[in-house]
């Protein structure tokens, strides 16, 4: 790397909070989403989806769809090429693609209400739901397995008959998989504690909620060349996946990222995308096809559900000796539950010399889950960091000395053993300890006060960039990373700050695939960190190149020119200092345009671990078992805040979807497997009205391995709320939840056997 | 062949309907379909894409426009209902190059993360600060309780209605 | 891992690359290798740190005398 301006420095741009550059487009409406795109000739598609949560197909039958005035091509399976059964890197996941192929059209089972079975394209989008009704498909019913207790019975039906893992053998499971993570000696740990706590959780499977449903258009050319355009997180990854899908070669088709209005981890795999492509082929016109939201929760990819069994001890002056925690998270139709993640953050902030740590991804008729901002960790969080709150009290401590004193510090070794560089844990933590909010008094009935911490790894992977000097002196930046929070501004600002130029002087873009070089998705933190990594070495490469020009320029050695304040300079005669704006202008004399490039490939996980703390006062309604949220601080780690407005809406946007995992939302299946709050009424996410401002506690502590410090902000805040809530309703009302969602009729069922245990108990005593 | 008969399987689209209408001050008409709902008609007919779709049951508020100075989803009303209303939608927020107070303080504030819902609520904010120049915190959280955002938690939406609420009272 | 390791958690390889370091485990533990490796090159589940730090040149990753290697799950994307 270049001049590495690593955390110190006076920066002119970075830190500062310009408009985002897309701004204006997106509040007059201009702003094209997936769905905005409209093509001449455009046909609309609508897919079928099963009614049942398991069962057989015994026969598609589309002739009487296919003779509807209005209706051009109809896709399924059988329109597939055949997809291998093994682990690959598809893109730069781990995946199935046979799985992957399963998931976008049922190929001999449906597996959960809502599978994709077929898709229609018409000439409007209500003839092709009329003709979607006419589509004939005869199930053999098999009975709906629903949760990892269901799946995990010696005699529970089978939903993927080949699915084998390595400690039942050739045993058909519905246990994908088992991780251990080990050190010391567990039991020995728990027999060394003055204090064991021990509970089981079991927290519901809850969705993204992106206000946007999922879009895809899709066009095919006769030379064999197909594009998409569609919402999404990572246009390389959909690229790659529906090549492998479709059995293309990943140059054939191009993806242009169209605005996207969400995702937080659910926009990083495909569902319309191939369908767009293959109706788009067999019809020789553009197609659109859309989800409704409906469709969303039915059918695209929550988060695991999961039961978590946690046992910790501590001695009684607060030093955990040991923690055992079994795992089981629901993965959904096909393996890949983030378990694997929730393992290793669960006890991830502190030094414990003695764990066992069991995790297991457990298929079940539910939609297949996708990440979810932070996948895994937060329902790890609502166990451990109430286990943890426990252990405090019972220690006397206060519940932030309590982690303190167990801490990981730089040095310390992570749960998957390899050891922490710099860290802000404990920094994050007395930030909450300090803040205001923490400080204050809190006063009045059935009113409590609860904290929590949180890990997120972040990840680094691959990002290319482009910046070209105009010549007029201002830059354009091209990178591939989906600009789903404001990143593009934050690329603006620190190509601005490398050239000394203003921030309004730099265009950034987010380029398709054919454009930019490789990039991998917008997800696990990693944009500000690796993209504008990228971004600030493309614009020192082309920094590099105008110094050579104006060393050309004044027949001097580039390394005899300066670059200070905006202006480059060098000793001599007659040498009058040149701004980028006047280089600018010769640079066609000087050799031809400017174009600084850069690609990064900066390593997986774990390149900028940060942590978040959350606060929360919270009053119950003791008669409703309703919970209001009276105060809410969070307090995040960011290496180096490049837009702090936009890392504090990272903070606030991960905080309140914390808030609506810990209180509301939860899918709610029938007995026979059907979702029954498939829509925004009754899958409840918070408004408006249920939240307060949300106080925000900006911490530095610099990366040591990235140039300005940056560590990455999107997701590590979502991990701590339900923990937190739960903390305080514990203060508020003397029970200890272990179940999310808090919903009032589950915090009232809880408070009136609370009540109930301590009126015998007093009742007893008299 | 009467409007909308089934017959074996075949469905004829509707008859479609002539509508005249005001949007965002302009006299527009079009035609459409009975069954085709008012948003359907600003995206797909009127090729107005700032009103967004996000859950075609008016509980996200992404879709709202004002119709006679009164908010509505424009997924629970049909097309043809439009006729002779007045209505705004948020293409119409800016006057030519000059972005209503609203607008601006969304973009100073950072309002909006993915932009989704944005459209949703600049119209719901309008209506509010048209009929309440100088709403309370709560009277705000009230007014866009109508109006879902999954990424910003809405403490900086309240802000910049706070905001432009001072602005406009100042006469900006 | 353990259990292909007859239980030990922390094993001596030697090498100049992880290549390297792979057979070497493997002699050690016969049939290791097939468990971390994938047409040659590193299994897309796994991810692997050397001294802290996770690799990006798969098998080509250099290691030093005295480096520390972790296999650990490899976390997809995540966001």
């Amino acid at each position: 790397m270049a001049e590495s301006t690593n955390g110190n420095g006076n920066y002119r741009v970075i830190g500062t909070r310009p408009i985002r550059h897309d701004g204006v487009d997106k509040v007059t409406g201009r702003a094209k989403y997936g769905a905005d795109y409209a093509f001449p000739g455009m046909l609309f598609g609508k897919v079928l989806r099963s009614p049942h949560a398991h069962a057989n197909i015994k026969s598609i039958n589309f002739d009487k769809a296919l003779k509807m005035p209005g209706v051009k091509a109809i896709v399924t399976a059988a329109d597939l090429p055949e997809a291998e059964d093994s682990t690959q890197q598809v893109g730069e996941a781990a995946m199935n693609p046979r799985y992957l192929s399963m998931n976008i059209l049922a190929h001999d089972k449906v597996l959960y209400d809502g599978h994709a079975i077929a898709a229609v394209a018409a000439t409007s989008i209500h003839i092709a739901e009329e003709a979607v009704r006419l589509i004939e498909v005869e199930y053999e019913v098999l009975p709906p397995v629903m949760t990892v207790d269901d799946a995990m019975k010696k005699n529970a039906a089978i939903l993927l008959p080949k699915l084998r893992n390595k400690e039942e053998g050739d045993h058909p499971t519905n246990t994908a998989s088992h991780l251990q993570f080990k050190r010391g000696d567990v039991a020995a740990g728990l027999q060394a504690a003055d204090f064991v706590v021990e509970r089981e959780f079991n927290t519901a499977m809850v969705h993204q909620g992106y206000i946007e449903p999922h879009n895809a258009v899709g066009l095919y050319n006769s030379d064999g060349h197909g594009t998409i355009y569609c919402s999404t997180q990572g246009a390389f990854d959909v690229r790659s996946m529906c090549a492998q899908v479709l059995g293309l070669s990943v140059g054939m088709i191009k993806v242009v990222p169209a605005e996207i209005g969400g995702g937080f981890g659910g926009k990083t795999t495909i569902y319309l995308e191939p369908l767009s492509l293959m109706l788009a082929k067999k019809t020789g016109h553009p197609v659109k096809l859309v989800m409704t939201r409906g469709e969303v929760l039915r059918a695209s990819g929550p988060t695991s559900g999961s039961k978590i069994k946690i046992k910790m001890g501590c001695t009684r002056d607060g030093k955990i000796t040991g923690a055992e925690v079994w795992m089981a998270y629901e993965a959904g139709a096909f393996p890949g539950s983030p378990v694997g993640a929730g393992a290793m953050c669960v006890l991830a902030p502190y030094n414990i010399d003695n764990f066992q740590i069991d995790g297991y991804d457990v298929v079940v008729n539910r939609p297949k889950t996708a990440a979810y901002r932070a996948p895994g960790a937060t329902n790890a969080a609502m166990a451990g960091e109430t286990v943890i709150d426990e252990l405090a009290e019972k220690c006397g401590l206060d519940p932030i000395e309590f982690r303190v004193a167990n801490a990981c510090k730089e040095g310390s070794a992570q749960i998957v053993g390899p050891p922490y560089k710099r860290i802000g844990f404990i920094e994050t933590v007395e930030a909450i300890k300090n803040s205001p909010h923490y400080k204050s008094e809190l006063k009045g009935a059935n009113r409590g006060r609860g904290m929590a911490a949180g890990f997120w790894f972040n990840a680094g992977m691959q990002s290319s960039a482009t910046v070209n000097i105009q010549t007029d002196g201002t830059a354009s930046v091209i990178t591939g990373s989906a600009d789903i929070g404001g990143s593009r501004a934050s690329m603006a600002m620190i190509t601005a700050e490398v050239l000394g130029m203003e921030v309004t002087d730099v265009r950034p873009t987010v380029a398709d695939t054919d454009s930019v070089g490789h990039t991998d998705v917008t997800g696990g933190s990693r944009t500000t960190f690796a993209t504008g990594m990228a971004v600030y070495n493309a614009a020192q490469d082309a920094l590099k190149q105008l110094k050579e020009r104006a060393a050309k320029t004044w027949e001097k050695k580039p390394e005899d020119v300066k670059f200070e304040d905006g202006k480059f300079s060098a000793e001599g005669d007659g040498i009058k200092p040149m701004t980028v704006k006047q280089l600018a202008g010769r640079l066609a004399r000087t050799g031809g345009p400017v174009t600084g490039r850069a690609q990064v490939s900066t390593g997986g996980i774990g390149v900028g671990p940060a942590f978040a703390a959350t606060c929360v006062d919270v009053e119950v309604d003791p008669d409703t078992g309703k919970v209001q949220i009276l105060r809410c601080t969070v307090a995040q780690d960011a290496g180096k805040a490049i837009h702090p407005s936009y890392v504090e809406g990272q903070m606030q946007g991960g905080t309140s979807q914390g808030l609506g995992w810990a209180l509301n939302e939860e899918y709610f299946y029938d007995a026979k497997g059907t979702l029954r709050n498939s829509g925004l009424l009754d899958y409840r996410m918070p408004t408006c009205l249920d939240l307060p401002m949300i106080e925000t506690a900006i911490v530095e502590i610099p990366n040591p391995i990235h140039p300005l410090g940056v560590r990455g902000v999107g997701e590590v805040s979502i991990v701590p709320p339900p923990a937190a809530v739960a903390n305080a309703i514990y203060r508020a009302t003397g029970v200890r939840m272990t179940e999310l969602p808090m919903s009032p009729p589950r915090l009232l069922k809880a408070m009136l056997e609370n009540r109930r245990a301590h009126d015998l108990q007093a009742a007893a005593a008299d | 062949m009467a409007q909308n008969e089934k017959t074996n399987g075949k469905v004829h689209p509707a008859k479609k309907t002539r509508v005249e209408t005001t949007i965002n001050g302009e006299t527009v008409e079009f035609l459409c379909e009975p069954r085709q709902s008012m948003l359907e008609v600003l995206r797909d007919v009127l090729e107005l894409t700032g009103s967004k779709e996000g859950c075609l049951t008016g509980d996200c508020g992404a879709c709202s426009v004002i119709i006679d100075g009164r908010t509505v989803c424009s997924c629970l009303m049909f097309g043809v209902e439009a006729e002779g209303k007045n209505i705004t939608t948020v293409e119409g927020l800016a006057e030519g190059a000059k972005l209503h107070p609203l607008q601006q303080k969304f973009l100073e504030d950072a309002s909006l993360q993915c932009g989704i819902c944005t459209p949703g609520f600049l119209i719901s904010a309008k209506a509010l600060l048209d009929r309440n120049p100088n709403p309370t915190e709560a009277e705000i959280r009230y007014a866009l309780a109508g109006n879902l955002c999954r990424c910003t938690g809405y403490d900086k939406i309240v802000h910049a209605v706070l905001d432009a609420a001072k602005v406009m009272q100042a006469g900006g | 891992m353990r259990k292909l390791t007859g239980g030990h958690d922390r094993v001596t390889v030697s090498g100049k690359n992880l290549r390297e370091a792979i057979a070497d485990l493997d002699r050690q533990f016969p049939g290791i290798a097939s468990q971390l490796l994938d047409d040659g090159d590193i299994k897309a589940s796994i991810a692997v740190a050397i001294d802290g730090e996770v690799g990006t040149s798969g098998v080509l990753d250099t290691i030093r005398e005295n480096s520390e290697i972790h296999f650990m799950p490899s976390i997809a994307g995540g966001t």
